[in-house]
Order: structure tokens, then C-alpha cells, then sequence
């Protein structure tokens, strides 16, 4: 009786507020927990470690952050990470820019209009490194299609993937071909959001299209644009299936992001720096990617 | 009626399929199997189907999977992470010199050095296939190699052309080529591995100049960019390219393009390692005799000789279940037969590495233009990576960057001074 007065007194109130936030016991989440601990906490943390050793699969020696000293200094390191920012930036601003505006010409009353939008979703379904091995045939500077092409027009094609300053592009350019499918489709969840009534009321006022998408469209799918922005940045950022397939990083280091420079020291059997250059990856990307999320989601709270 | 008809025909059928279960049962309990891992391309794969045939033919009691693996840098992680996992194949197919050194031979390979077989390989082999602890640890699997330069004999006829023993004499030569409207030299950086001949084919000259570059570049006293002699290698890229002789589409024609291009007259010249011969072979049979060979011409006309590459070997991981029947394999490859079974299969592509083995007599001339260098007064000499266990791997990237005029020779040579600190840190040689 005691027991049960002082848990009606003492208990009572928070007892069946956590019952009802959770109707399962904790040892539920268990089997999750180990698995994410195992395969993720865990290798996590030893890469934490082997970041700060010279290891061989064999063995293992601590040298401190001799790694990221070495790896700060590789001279196609710095080459990388600028162009890691490089791809991020043009690969997330194009997807943008091209995803809204097909998404504008896929929502209007066009004809075939379920046709292009699955035309226009069609390269996301394919496999990067198919696409990468495709337009690197297409891009081929004598044989290529596209230089082939051009030369019926009298134009000398440059060489797009062998060209030191021209190579990143090109592979950026593929990947926005293969990526924009991806950000139509959220631009157009966003549009056909967007309640009929705000047009309707603009159509009385005499607004043109143009202004109806500049006063309409595009602040009211914001948070469509948000979306985009940050999966396309982070996705630029950890670019590497493209750039392996297409140039490897070349020619020489033109084309070398992080996670390529990242995958070549493993490769090379450097383990230990190549751990360490995960680690910088993973800074990076928290260094840009957060205050990225905070601003863009601050403003949206704003509207 | 029916229904007892069909249950018999069950009954048969199973009591059929159990017997025919019993029979494979038995005849694989008899037979031993094993794995057998190569590096995948077509000339390699069939030399290893043709030893394999023959191999069993002589044993009828082993059975021998042939598994094929990426080569390049991708086939040294997957050998390193199945040795390290202990999943490796019963026997496999693996470079020599410093990448053999850095798959830790002491402490992964079944020691070799008593093997009867030993005897007849010839001891420039054994060296290169030696762990740290002084045993000898594979056998030798293919022929030994030069790396030089493929030329287009119709071309040099038809230009009235000789081959050249010194570096001025070559350029000489490509003058000659682009003047007359030709390709002089093919590069192929689509596979940017094939960018390092130039570098790499050039050591003989190192070491004619210097003797003991190999020693003090393993201790960290010399290094590529203020060593003249070892500098010239990536200058001689240099000029190659600011002289203009290059294929037009050099950045992403590929190796299978370079081979095409040289026996078919679209180019002169193509600086390759000689297993070429065998893909020639295998591609363009009918253009074989177009293609002659000579060794990567040096400063001086009376050193001239060729930088040699050893073959593969095989091995034997300390892992595998059947070590008497790999060892029997291993025994065959090193023998006469082994080397005959080769020759069938991909053709004669230089000279063997164990004793009695011989090439026959219509060897293609760009063998027959190697074998001087082997003979009596010829000269030869090995290639840097087997004097030495430390070789960069950043360095084909670097040759692509000098051999495209993004960056100039003596950059790049200081740039790969770095990339092989690295591996020397990472192999812990003392010095570094």
C-alpha cells in the first residue's frame, strides 16, 4: 500500500508521459545500437587512431600528426581541396539554376509533359561509373562524339577531359547531366506545393508570368532550394565515383579532389595518411556544411 | 495406375540423381583442387590456361582454377588485403622487386629455397624474388623484359633511317619523322602507367653514369632532382613533348592504342616494356614483323645497353591447404616444359630465366633486336626497382604532368623526391 501511495505521489506524473513517448522498453533499441556501434562508432573511433599512425595491415607505429603534416603539405593536396570546392560549388549552383528552371517548364501545361519529366529523372537511375566510362568515350579529343560533332560545324574541339584547365569542368558538367534530374523532381514537389490561390490573385492583378515566377515561385519554394543546396554541396564535396571513372584525378593532379588524393595514398599502401585525409574530409565537410544548414534554414525560419 | 507409375519414376529419378551425387562425390574426393591467381589481360590469362592444360595432363589428380584479378595499383591493394586476410589463392601470380618486397614475402610466402627446381634459375631472378631474412621465396613466371622503344620498321626503311645509340641521334631521327608528316613518338596516358617508360627505361643510363645511384637513393643521399644523370630521364620526357612529336590525342589514347599505333605504321616510335611483343602478337599477328626494338639511347654512344625488367613470379602463400600439389605447380612452371608451355601459348617475348630454356628460331625481330644486349658483350643492366625496394607511386601522374607541358622536368623530379620519402617512411627504411 505504502509502494503504491508513494508512486501515485512521487511517480505519477512523469511515469505515464515517458509510457506514452515510448510504448517499448529500452532494450529495443539494442540490436540497432550494437550494429551502429560496431559498424560505425567503432571504426570511427579506431580511424581516429590509425590517423596518427604509420600502418601496413600488418603493424603499426604511432608517429602523432606527422600524417596530417604530410598530408597538408602534399602539393596536390591543396590543388585538391580547391578543387573540391571548385566541383561543389559549380556542380550545386548549376543544379540549382537548371533544376528550377526545368522544374517551371515541367510543371506549365506543356505537351508530353510526364515524358520529359521522366527523361529529364532517366541519368539519375543510371550507374555513375557507366556514365563516367560513356562520356568518357563521347569526350575523347580526336574520336569522341562531341568533337566529331563540332568538327562538322568547323569547330576544333578542346580536349575536354585532357586538358588541365579544362578536365574538372567536363567532369562536373557530366555529373550536373546526371544530377539535375534529381533537383527537378524536388523543385517540382516544392512548385506544385505552392497553393493555386497566390496565382490566381496575381492573375487579377495583372501580374506577367515572369513576375508570377519571380514573386511567387521562387520564394515560396525555398525550402525546396535548401534541399537541393545542401544535398548537391555535400554530394560535391565527397565527389569521387565520377572523377575515378572519367580521369583519375588527371592529367598529372588537375582533376584530383580530397577523396581522390584520399583513395590514391591508399592505394599506394599509405594507410595511415589516407586515414588522416579522412579525418580532413570529415572536418571540411562539417566546417562547410553546418554554418551552410544553419544559414539557409535561419532565413527560411525568417520568411 | 497412374499415380503408381509416377511415384516409381520419382523414385527412380531420385534414387538416379542420389547415385550420380555419389558418383562427382567420389571422383572430387580423389582430385585435389586448386586456386591459381593471375593479373586479368588476355596474353596473360592464356599463357596461364596453356601451363595449367599441361600441368594437369602430367598430374591428372590436380585440378587447377584459374582466378583473375585488376592489375595496377588496384591488384596490389586486393593481393595485399587477401594475403592479410588470409583468403589468399593457393598459388599466385605477383611482381618481383620492390612490390614483392612490399607484400611482407617473410612473413606470407612458403620458402622456397630448398626446392630442387632452384638450382637451374639463374641467380639475377633469385635476387628479386628474396625476402629480408635472405630466402628465396618465389620462381620465376614469364621471360625477362627490356624497356626501350618499339620503332615501326617500315618507317625507318622508308626514311632511310638507322636505329640511334645516342639521345641526339633519336631526336635526330624524330625530325626526320615529323618532317615528313608522321608521328614520331606515341604516348598513351589514357592508361597513365604507360607514362613512365621514358623515366623509367632511362636507368640503365643512370647507372652506367653512376654505379652506386641505386645504393645511395635506397640510403636518402641521392635524389632525382639534383642527381644529373638520374634528372635526364624526366628532361628527355620534357623535350619529347616541347619538341612536338606526340600523337595528337597522347592524353587519352590507351596502352591497346600505343600497340596498334606502332605495328601499324601510325607511329615511330613508342617507348614500352618488351611483354608488348606478346599483346602484338595476340592483336596484330600479321604485323608482327613491323616492329623492332631498341634500348632507350643514353648521352654516350659506348654506353649504350638496355634497362632490364625481370619477370612476375609465382608464390605460394603460407595459407594454402595443399602445399605439396602448389608445390608441384611451381616446380612445373620453373622447369623446361613450364617455359615451352609459355612460348606456345603467347609466343617467344625475350629470354627465360631458368637454365635449358630456349626461345626458338623465328622469334619476332623485336626479340631477336633484344637478345644482342643479353649476349656476349652486349650490355644490360636491371631497372631501379629491383636494385631498390622504394618506387613512388604517385610517379605516373608525375610523367603524365611532364610529358603533357604541365610541368617542367626539374619540378617534376623534385615533386617525386617526395612521393619516394614517403614510401620509404612507410617501408621504415632507416635514413628517411
Amino acid at each position: 500500500m505504502a509502494v503504491m501511495t508513494e508512486t501515485g505521489v512521487a511517480g505519477a506524473a512523469p511515469l505515464p508521459a515517458m509510457k506514452r513517448r515510448s510504448p517499448y522498453p529500452g532494450w529495443f533499441f539494442l540490436p540497432a545500437a550494437i550494429i551502429y556501434g560496431i559498424l560505425f562508432l567503432l571504426p570511427t573511433v579506431a580511424s581516429l587512431y590509425f590517423s596518427l599512425t604509420r600502418w601496413n595491415l600488418f603493424s603499426s607505429t604511432f608517429i602523432g600528426f606527422d600524417n596530417f603534416a604530410q598530408f597538408l603539405r602534399e602539393p596536390f593536396l591543396i590543388k585538391g581541396l580547391i578543387n573540391t570546392v571548385i566541383y561543389a560549388l559549380v556542380t550545386s549552383g548549376l543544379k540549382v539554376v537548371l533544376g528550377l528552371l526545368l522544374a517551371v517548364l515541367l510543371t506549365s501545361q506543356i505537351r508530353a509533359r510526364g515524358y520529359l519529366r521522366s527523361v529529364v529523372f532517366f541519368p539519375v537511375l543510371v550507374s555513375t561509373v557507366g556514365v563516367g566510362i560513356t562520356f568518357t568515350v563521347l569526350m575523347h579529343p580526336t574520336q569522341g562524339m562531341i568533337n566529331e560533332g563540332l568538327a562538322l560545324l568547323g569547330i576544333k574541339g578542346p580536349g575536354w577531359l585532357v586538358d588541365p584547365n579544362l578536365a574538372l569542368f567536363s567532369v562536373a558538367l557530366v555529373d550536373v547531366w546526371k544530377g539535375v534530374g534529381l533537383a527537378t523532381v524536388i523543385y517540382i514537389a516544392g512548385i506544385v506545393a505552392i497553393p493555386k490561390d497566390y496565382y490566381e490573385a496575381a492573375r487579377i492583378d495583372g501580374a506577367t508570368s515572369f513576375q508570377n515566377f519571380l514573386y511567387i515561385t521562387l520564394p515560396l519554394c525555398r525550402p525546396a532550394t535548401v534541399t537541393v543546396i545542401i544535398l548537391s554541396f555535400i554530394g560535391g564535396l565527397r565527389t569521387f565515383d565520377l572523377i575515378w571513372a572519367m580521369t583519375r584525378g588527371g592529367p598529372g593532379f588537375a582533376s584530383d579532389t580530397v577523396a581522390s588524393v584520399i583513395y590514391k595514398q591508399y592505394q599506394a599502401g599509405f594507410y595511415g595518411l589516407s586515414t588522416a585525409g579522412n579525418v580532413v574530409l570529415f572536418i571540411l565537410i562539417a566546417v562547410l556544411v553546418v554554418p551552410l544548414t544553419m544559414l539557409l534554414n535561419r532565413r527560411e525560419g525568417h520568411e | 495406375m497412374t499415380k503408381t507409375s509416377r511415384r516409381i519414376a520419382l523414385a527412380g529419378l531420385s534414387a538416379g540423381l542420389m547415385a550420380m551425387t555419389a558418383l562427382t562425390g567420389a571422383a572430387y574426393a580423389q582430385s585435389i583442387n586448386l586456386t591459381y591467381l593471375i593479373p586479368s589481360g588476355a596474353d596473360g590469362v592464356a599463357v596461364a590456361e596453356e601451363l595449367v592444360k599441361s600441368f594437369e595432363a602430367a598430374n591428372p589428380d590436380i585440378n587447377i582454377d584459374i582466378e583473375t584479378r585488376p592489375g595496377g595499383s588496384e591488384g596490389d591493394n586486393l593481393v595485399k588485403t587477401r594475403l592479410a586476410t588470409s583468403s589468399m589463392a593457393d598459388i599466385f601470380r605477383y611482381n618481383s622487386g620492390s612490390l614483392f618486397q612490399a607484400i611482407n614475402p617473410a612473413q606470407f610466402l612458403v620458402d622456397l629455397t630448398n626446392e630442387p627446381w632452384q638450382a637451374d634459375v639463374q641467380a639475377s631472378f633469385k635476387q628479386v624474388v628474396t625476402a629480408p631474412d635472405g630466402t628465396v621465396r618465389g620462381a620465376p613466371m614469364g621471360a625477362a623484359m627490356g624497356g626501350g622503344i618499339y620503332y615501326n620498321k617500315a618507317i625507318y626503311e622508308e626514311l632511310g633511317l638507322s636505329i640511334p645509340k645516342t639521345w641526339a641521334e633519336f631526336m635526330a631521327n624524330n625530325e626526320k619523322i615529323k618532317a615528313a608528316g608522321k608521328v614520331a613518338v606515341i604516348q598513351t596516358y589514357g592508361d597513365t602507367w604507360t607514362s613512365q617508360l621514358f623515366v623509367l627505361a632511362d636507368y640503365y643510363n643512370v647507372s652506367a653514369k653512376d654505379p652506386s645511384f641505386a645504393s645511395r637513393y635506397t640510403a636518402g643521399e641521392a635524389k632525382f632532382a639534383t642527381d644529373e644523370a638520374a634528372l635526364r630521364g624526366f628532361e628527355k620526357l620534357q623535350e619529347a613533348h616541347d619538341a612536338g612529336l606526340f600523337n595528337e590525342d597522347f592524353g587519352a589514347a590507351k596502352y591497346d592504342d600505343g600497340i596498334r599505333m606502332v605495328a601499324a605504321g601510325e607511329g615511330a616510335h613508342y617507348p614500352m616494356l618488351t611483354f608488348a611483343t606478346t599483346a602484338i602478337a595476340a592483336s596484330y599477328p600479321d604485323m608482327l614483323d613491323n616492329v623492332g626494338f631498341f634500348a632507350q639511347p643514353g648521352d654516350d654512344a659506348s654506353l649504350n645497353g638496355l634497362t632490364v625488367w625481370m619477370p612476375d613470379g609465382i608464390y605460394i602463400p603460407t595459407t594454402t591447404s595443399n602445399l605439396d600439389a602448389a608445390k608441384k605447380f611451381v616446380a612445373f612452371v620453373a622447369s623446361v616444359e613450364g617455359c615451352e608451355a609459355q612460348t606456345r601459348a603467347g609466343g617467344a617475348s625475350g629470354p627465360y630465366l631458368v637454365n635449358g630454356c630456349t626461345l626458338p628460331d623465328d622469334v619476332p625481330p623485336a626479340v631477336s633486336d633484344m637478345l644482342p644486349y643479353f649476349a656476349e658483350g652486349g650490355q644490360n643492366g636491371p631497372a631501379l626497382e629491383f636494385l631498390s625496394p622504394i618506387k613512388g607511386p604517385a610517379l605516373e601522374q608525375i610523367t603524365v604532368e611532364v610529358g603533357s607541358g604541365i610541368r617542367p622536368a626539374a619540378d617534376g623530379a623534385a615533386l617525386y623526391d617526395e612521393d619516394v620519402r614517403k614510401q620509404a617512411q612507410q617501408l621504415g627504411l632507416p635514413g628517411w
